[in-house]
């Protein structure tokens, strides 16, 4: 027993390292805190100014010169339809990359560069992407200043998430799966559209809804192609008394989205406007959070219903 | 031999090689190949589009004009195309940003990973999730309503639009990615590693700096990567927040424009298609994706280098 006479000594230092052991612990939980605490006070300063002007009226009527008065129809309703197109473009390719990436990319020098690029395009400030809108959708293009132009940003701007997701949910399935499919003379394609698709589709969906919710956020890129804040007016129904039913005329018609509509209010000086900005935010806040909490759901059930 | 009779004969032809199943299955990797290829084309595009324009620009404004003048008024009268005071605001704003983002989602990335109880973590984990992604129009509405006027009580002279309550507030916004990105790396730490850091007597605090860290660096390096590049791509808050005047300071208490929320202030207004001011905003998309580009080339080397196999 050499160290008895230090016993005292070490009991020292082991106490002090437990200290901060405690400080550390503390401190985390503070960091923890503060991030809590900036949504609390965000969603809590938005809900006493905006909540008042909240009410049916304000999702029916058009944006106006009188603070009152004015709403978010052709916000939400532009919205919508952004949103459509963004996923009409970005689901299919997305997981169409996803899928070629895991399933059938050769280990090559291609198939690095797109690997390493699908990274580099998540890291592109979104405002890039409204500048390459601007350039080529808008003007190259000749789509204008329109719904198509802007769903097609976003739909770039989502295309790395949706990738992402796919390659993970599909790489998540173990190769057992692949091989029995094989051994009864599957082809590749029907593999993956039997078996690894629809075993892999709560992970996707969970990848589409964060992509959604972020491309409903995004202002930035829809400012720069130039979308007019003020729109007193509708698009054109998508869908027609007579044959064929269905028009694709709201594709080319301007419009504005809710951010785009929040940012217009948050500018004003008048206070009344900022309220309605309040408003706004509140909606848009309630939905991306709904669409977050659905995918952290689903992601929930799926961690624990599948155990291969 | 009463057996036999259930085997359904299948003729050789429908088990051989089938054109029509081959074709098919031909244009559907075609596809899936052409969609995977598109990610490389749209990077091609965006640099092309920025390259084009900005060259355009540049037989305009000579580029040691555009880096070394000290103003940016592209529309006055008297136009200077000096990009300092765009990049002054982009880094003072991305600095304090980085100030916030960093040791607080460091912090919180190690205790969810290392000292949390399993309960808290999955709470926290989803919490931070949501948290990032609230859209940044409503951080920059909470920036210019909510931090500037309560940092008015701390400093009376706080104009409204300032680079102080952007920077914070785009702080805050940045913790999620930094947090969870990191924590993401320290789990994927072996367990044996902490098992044996544990064995020779070092508490939890010691094992999570001393090895958990160290292992973890090129993960890590990445996480601060991408919330640099966040920071110094990030628009809307600076745009609502922090003013669009282009003004040449360090000084956070001051209101001045980043080069996204100038991007933002020329979209606002109609300009034609073709005209300088037009260009502009290109060469400042260009001056963006360089700066996150080469963020992007360090955090790749970084990675690489310092990567960590077990």
């Amino acid at each position: 027993m050499r160290n008895v006479n230090n016993l005292e000594e070490i009991r020292r230092i082991i106490s002090l390292h437990k200290k901060w052991d405690l400080v550390f612990m503390v401190a985390g939980i503070f960091a923890l805190m503060i991030a809590v605490m900036t949504f609390m006070a965000l969603f809590a300063h938005m809900l006493i100014d905006g909540m008042p002007r909240l009410s049916w009226e304000f999702f029916t009527s058009f944006p106006s010169r009188k603070p009152e008065s004015a709403g978010i129809f052709s916000a939400w309703v532009g919205t919508t339809l952004v949103m459509l197109v963004t996923a009409v473009a970005a689901v299919p390719l997305g997981i169409g990359s996803g899928v070629y990436l895991e399933e059938y990319a050769p280990r090559n020098l291609l198939t690095e560069i797109i690997e390493i690029n699908v990274t580099n395009l998540a890291g592109v400030p979104s405002i890039i992407y409204g500048l390459l809108a601007l350039g080529l959708f808008v003007y190259q293009l000749g789509f204008g200043q329109s719904i198509l132009a802007a769903g097609l940003a976003l739909a770039l701007l989502i295309l790395p998430v949706v990738i992402v997701a796919t390659r993970e949910a599909i790489r998540s399935i173990p190769v057992t799966i692949r091989e029995g499919a094989y051994a009864l003379g599957a082809t590749k394609w029907q593999t993956v559209s039997d078996h690894l698709l629809p075993y892999s589709s709560a992970g996707i969906l969970t990848g589409i809804i964060i992509g959604l919710a972020r491309a409903i956020g995004e202002t930035a890129p829809i400012i720069t192609i130039g979308a007019l804040t003020f729109i007193a007016f509708l698009p054109p129904s998508p869908i027609k008394n007579e044959f064929p039913y269905v028009s694709i005329e709201w594709l080319t018609a301007p419009f504005t989205v809710m951010p785009i509509q929040m940012f217009n209010w948050v500018s004003r000086p008048e206070e009344a406007f900022q309220l309605n900005a309040a408003a706004a935010g509140l909606v848009l806040v309630v939905m991306t959070l709904a669409m977050n909490g659905l995918a952290i759901y689903l992601r929930y059930r799926m961690r624990k219903n599948i155990k291969w | 031999m009463a057996e036999e009779s259930h085997i359904k004969i299948v003729p050789a032809g429908k088990l051989g090689y089938s054109f029509r199943r081959h074709l098919r299955e031909r244009f559907i990797e075609i596809f899936l190949f052409m969609s995977a290829v598109l990610s490389v084309a749209i990077m091609l595009a965006i640099i092309m589009m920025l390259m084009k324009e900005s060259f355009v620009f540049f037989q305009h404004v000579s580029i040691w004009e555009f880096l070394t003048d000290t103003q940016w008024t592209p529309l006055f009268d008297d136009a200077h195309y000096g990009i300092l005071p765009l990049v002054s605001g982009t880094v003072v704003s991305s600095l304090i940003a980085l100030l916030v983002a960093l040791p607080l989602g460091t912090i919180i990335a190690i205790y969810l990973s290392e000292f949390a109880p399993f309960t808290v973590r999955e709470v926290a984990k989803p919490f931070l999730e949501l948290l990032g992604g609230v859209p940044t129009v409503v951080y920059g509405y909470f920036a210019l309503l909510f931090v500037t006027p309560l940092l008015q009580v701390i400093f009376p002279e706080l104009p409204g639009f300032n680079l102080l309550s952007a920077g914070l507030v785009m702080g805050i916004m940045i913790i999620p990615y930094v947090s969870s990105m990191t924590e993401d790396a320290m789990r994927a730490v072996p367990m044996n590693l902490r098992e044996g850091s544990y064995a020779m007597g070092a508490t939890r605090f010691q094992t999570a700096i001393r090895v958990v860290m160290p292992a973890a660096f090129s993960g890590i390096a990445a996480a601060y990567i991408l919330g640099i590049s966040r920071a110094v791509g990030e628009t809307m808050v600076v745009a609502i927040a922090a003013g669009m005047q282009p003004n040449l300071t360090w000084n956070p208490m001051e209101p001045a424009a980043t080069i996204t929320a100038y991007i933002v202030q020329v979209s606002l207004g109609d300009l034609p298609h073709g005209s300088i001011g037009y260009q502009t905003i290109f060469a400042a998309g260009l001056t963006l994706l360089l700066i996150t580009l080469v963020f992007n080339i360090i955090g790749h080397v970084l990675r690489k280098r310092y990567r960590e196999i077990y």
